[in-house]
């Protein structure tokens, strides 16, 4: 049982608050064998998405970063009612101070069928891939004017002109020219501008852009995020940017969320968090970046290994396996000696390996995750304490240590307890949010929940 | 790691030459006409260096490294000189080139899944490449073989019985680089190695790569788009438009002070860090089937002058050491003193509309 986190805390709702998400969970059934589900047995959740409040300003471009499988694009999604949230609310404030009047809420989480498709007038979404958003057998006039066409805006002349406006506002102009032309008959950069004019066809008031240009070359990033600019300025749009290149977003954005395995690790001004990262994980991202500059080198001490498993989230927080400054309290676990185990194979000769595996016994038993694990059954529990004494002197500053409560004897092998974990929430520091147990400062008092 | 002499003077290091290429040409018969990826391209490949091959998508980078590798499709025809340690790869049969390939020659391409047998185990895979290449092969020795590049990329023994999809994005590149490297082969093509991964994985993969010719001896031509990456990884860069090479030295040169406007105008449009303004070259690279004459650049370039548009400029020795092809670059230094006033006055163009550039 992963640890748990207390329980969340409601944020206030600021008044220039667009768009305010209040403890948000998108969890995904996974469907596994047909054994399981004859049986009804639980096949598990991804958990996407798993508890986040945050508050899209009016008027701000709101970024999300973070690696693939960080649920960056879900929230997203899950903005607009593209897929169903399980938990929590999406609240739209619909024209609020747009046209002077308190305008209307509503709970995008709660809208279904024709409901959840007005809302699209107002809430639009640019897609990552040019070449796959726009419909090969559509022309460039008939996929830019379809949303005209799918909520019975404008049709005929009216429906064309609007179309030609929309083209010549993206820099398709003149739009006469492009009107006709098929998506493979356009460049990578004009397809996207043609998907932005599709999407700003309806006058929107919030686009949310995942990775709008991330599939383009670099000579022509920078054109699609001028061309952004313009129109928010322009149409007095509010953005909500999603991506993994943190030099697009600082440049782009004026609040930054780093998310991390479905959760907001980092949050607060695009200049403090760029500037002072706080979060283990912000700052090896920024580390990592390859600069144009031959003079900067990336550090080789970069966080080992990958984004887990958000079916089977580490135990504490998400990050402690990779992070390198990981303390007792952020939650170590079976599955963290597994890798570490694995390691230190990496080192040794394989006569070496094949003796140390058949002392350790079944790493099946590491996959589980828990607090106690018992290793070496059947073999002389003195010789798998020398070894694991022995692997730990080899490199004892590994962060894994700190965690390890007790390696014991015990009659059926070797027992290794970690100590408590907790779950850290956001916590303010300095002027942004922080998830992690060093921030403000370290805690280590904080009341553990069972787990 | 050895130290690489800045500047390229082929001459007096041609023992431990590995790659030369003069003027390779690989053309494609279309409908239209033939496409024209690469057209007169050369350059000079090191023991254990780390060739850098920059460009936008389209301008014939893929098909270069392809090209050398002989893993063109047919309808391409290739011509020039290509020479791998002294034996002429162009006029090679193509079983002793298919021999060579895996051997010799290696690959890492850009989608580790698309390339992984998911029906086969890591071991399989290894056994499968090992066998090929040397008959009679012992399962110990190709057992130890494996397990030691393995180590060398991160991925424990514990793991080598697994199945690809067992692996995450990373490991699977990982995986794939070890099969490039078990045979050892002396010259690797690595086509953008890390545009499917994350910033992190990028950068643990970028290490792999810078390692290579520490842990393996072996040159490699690394495809890429992103030019921080070149800047991280490479020993040179060759910057590639419109199927030539534009300019190419040693990365700390090219970087630090560009000759030719082209490389000056990407390393300005990239997107870093410390960008504070949006700078982008305008207009879009050439259709490759009718290019434009004379300096293919010239319609792009914010330096073009009237001489841009008639003669093809010629690549010379800059005097901040790399080699570049710019009739601007050879005015700056003094190279082109037959240039009458005509000739260097501003070209005058057409506005480019934003509708022909994105």
């Amino acid at each position: 049982m992963p640890t748990k986190p207390e329980a969340p805390q409601t944020s206030p709702t600021s008044t220039d608050g667009l768009i305010d998400i209040e403890g948000l969970e998108v969890h995904f059934d996974l469907r596994g064998g047909t054994f399981k589900r004859l049986l009804g047995m639980d096949t598990g959740t991804v958990k996407a998405v798993d508890g986040v409040d945050i508050s899209l300003r009016r008027g701000e471009v709101l970024g999300l970063v973070g690696e693939s499988g960080s649920g960056k694009t879900t929230l997203g999604r899950a903005i607009l009612g593209l897929v169903p949230s399980t938990k929590g609310s999406i609240t739209y404030h619909e024209g609020r101070g747009r046209n002077g009047g308190d305008g209307v809420d509503r709970v995008v989480s709660e809208l279904r069928g024709g409901d959840l498709r007005r809302l699209r007038t107002d809430l639009q979404m640019v897609f990552q891939d040019p070449h796959a958003a726009l419909n090969p057998s559509m022309n460039i006039e008939t996929a830019v004017g379809h949303p005209l066409k799918i909520h019975g805006i404008a049709k005929g002349a009216e429906l064309k002109k609007l179309v030609a406006a929309a083209l010549e506002r993206v820099g398709l102009a003149p739009a006469e020219q492009f009107m006709s032309k098929f998506p493979p008959d356009l460049s990578g950069g004009q397809k996207q501008r043609a998907v932005i004019a599709r999407a700003i066809i309806l006058d929107p008031e919030v686009l949310v852009a995942d990775e709008p240009v991330s599939m383009l070359d670099m000579s022509v990033r920078a054109k699609i995020l001028q061309l952004m600019l313009d129109l928010k300025n322009d149409l007095g749009l509010t953005y909500v940017y999603i991506t993994h290149d943190l030099a697009s977003a600082k440049f782009f954005c004026d609040r930054v969320a780093i998310m991390y395995l479905g959760r907001i690790v980092e949050i607060g001004p695009t200049e403090e968090i760029f500037a002072d990262p706080k979060h283990p994980y912000t700052k090896a991202l920024l580390q990592a970046i390859p600069e144009p500059d031959p003079d900067k080198m990336v550090p080789r001490d970069l966080p080992r290994g990958e984004i887990p498993d958000a079916a089977q989230p580490p135990m504490g927080c998400s990050f402690h396996p990779r992070c390198p400054v990981a303390v007792a309290e952020c939650g170590w676990e079976t599955r963290d000696l597994r890798s570490l185990l694995e390691e230190h194979w990496l080192r040794q000769d394989p006569v070496v390996y094949e003796e140390e595996k058949e002392l350790v016994g079944d790493l099946d038993v590491l996959d589980e995750p828990g607090k106690t694990v018992t290793l070496g059954k059947g073999q002389s529990s003195s010789r798998v304490k020398d070894l694991l004494d022995r692997i730990r002197a080899e490199n004892a500053d590994d962060p894994l240590w700190k965690g390890v409560e007790s390696v014991e004897e015990a009659a059926d092998g070797v027992r290794v307890t970690f100590h408590q974990g907790y779950d850290p929430l956001l916590r303010p520091s300095g002027g942004v949010e922080v998830a992690c147990v060093l921030h403000p400062t370290a805690v280590t008092t904080e009341p553990s929940l069972p787990g | 790691m050895t130290i690489e002499e800045t500047g390229p003077s082929p001459a007096n290091t041609s023992s431990d030459l590995v790659l030369s290429v003069r003027d390779l040409r690989v053309w494609y018969g279309t409908e239209r006409g033939a496409v024209r990826a690469v057209d007169g391209v050369s350059f000079d490949l090191r023991k254990g260096e780390i060739l850098g091959l920059v460009g936008e998508s389209g301008c014939g980078k893929s098909t270069l490294g392809r090209g050398l590798l002989g893993l063109l499709p047919t309808g391409a025809a290739i011509d020039g000189e290509l020479s791998f340690l002294g034996e002429d790869l162009l006029a090679m049969p193509k079983k002793e080139m298919f021999a060579k390939r895996g051997v010799e020659l290696g690959m890492i391409f850009q989608e580790p899944l698309t390339r992984l047998n998911p029906l086969m185990r890591i071991s399989e895979h290894f056994s499968e490449t090992l066998r090929q290449h040397e008959k009679g092969i012992s399962k110990e020795e190709i057992e130890r073989r494996s397990l030691e590049v393995l180590s060398v990329m991160g991925i424990p023994p514990t793991r080598f019985r697994s199945y690809p999809h067992e692996f995450s994005g990373g490991m699977r590149q990982r995986l794939m680089i070890a099969l490039a490297l078990v045979l050892r082969p002396a010259f690797v093509v690595a086509d953008e190695p890390t545009t499917a991964l994350d910033v992190l994985v990028e950068a643990q993969i970028i290490r792999i790569l810078h390692d290579l010719r520490r842990d393996f001896e072996t040159s490699l031509l690394l495809i890429t788009h992103n030019l921080g990456i070149i800047a991280e990884a490479c020993d040179r860069v060759a910057v590639m438009y419109a199927g030539e090479i534009v300019e190419i030295g040693d990365a700390r040169d090219v970087f630090r002070d560009p000759q030719h406007p082209y490389t000056r105008e990407l390393l300005r449009s990239t997107i870093s860090l410390s960008t504070t303004g949006l700078n982008f070259i305008p207009g879009a690279p050439p259709d490759l089937v009718d290019p434009p004459p004379a300096c293919r650049f010239h319609p792009r370039c914010p330096d073009a002058m009237n001489i841009c548009a008639t003669r093809h400029p010629v690549q010379r020795q800059m005097p901040s050491g790399s080699r570049a092809e710019c009739w601007a670059a050879d005015l700056r230094h003094g190279y082109a003193d037959d240039l009458t006033d005509e000739d260097t006055r501003p070209l005058a163009r057409e506005e480019i509309s934003i509708a022909d550039e994105a």
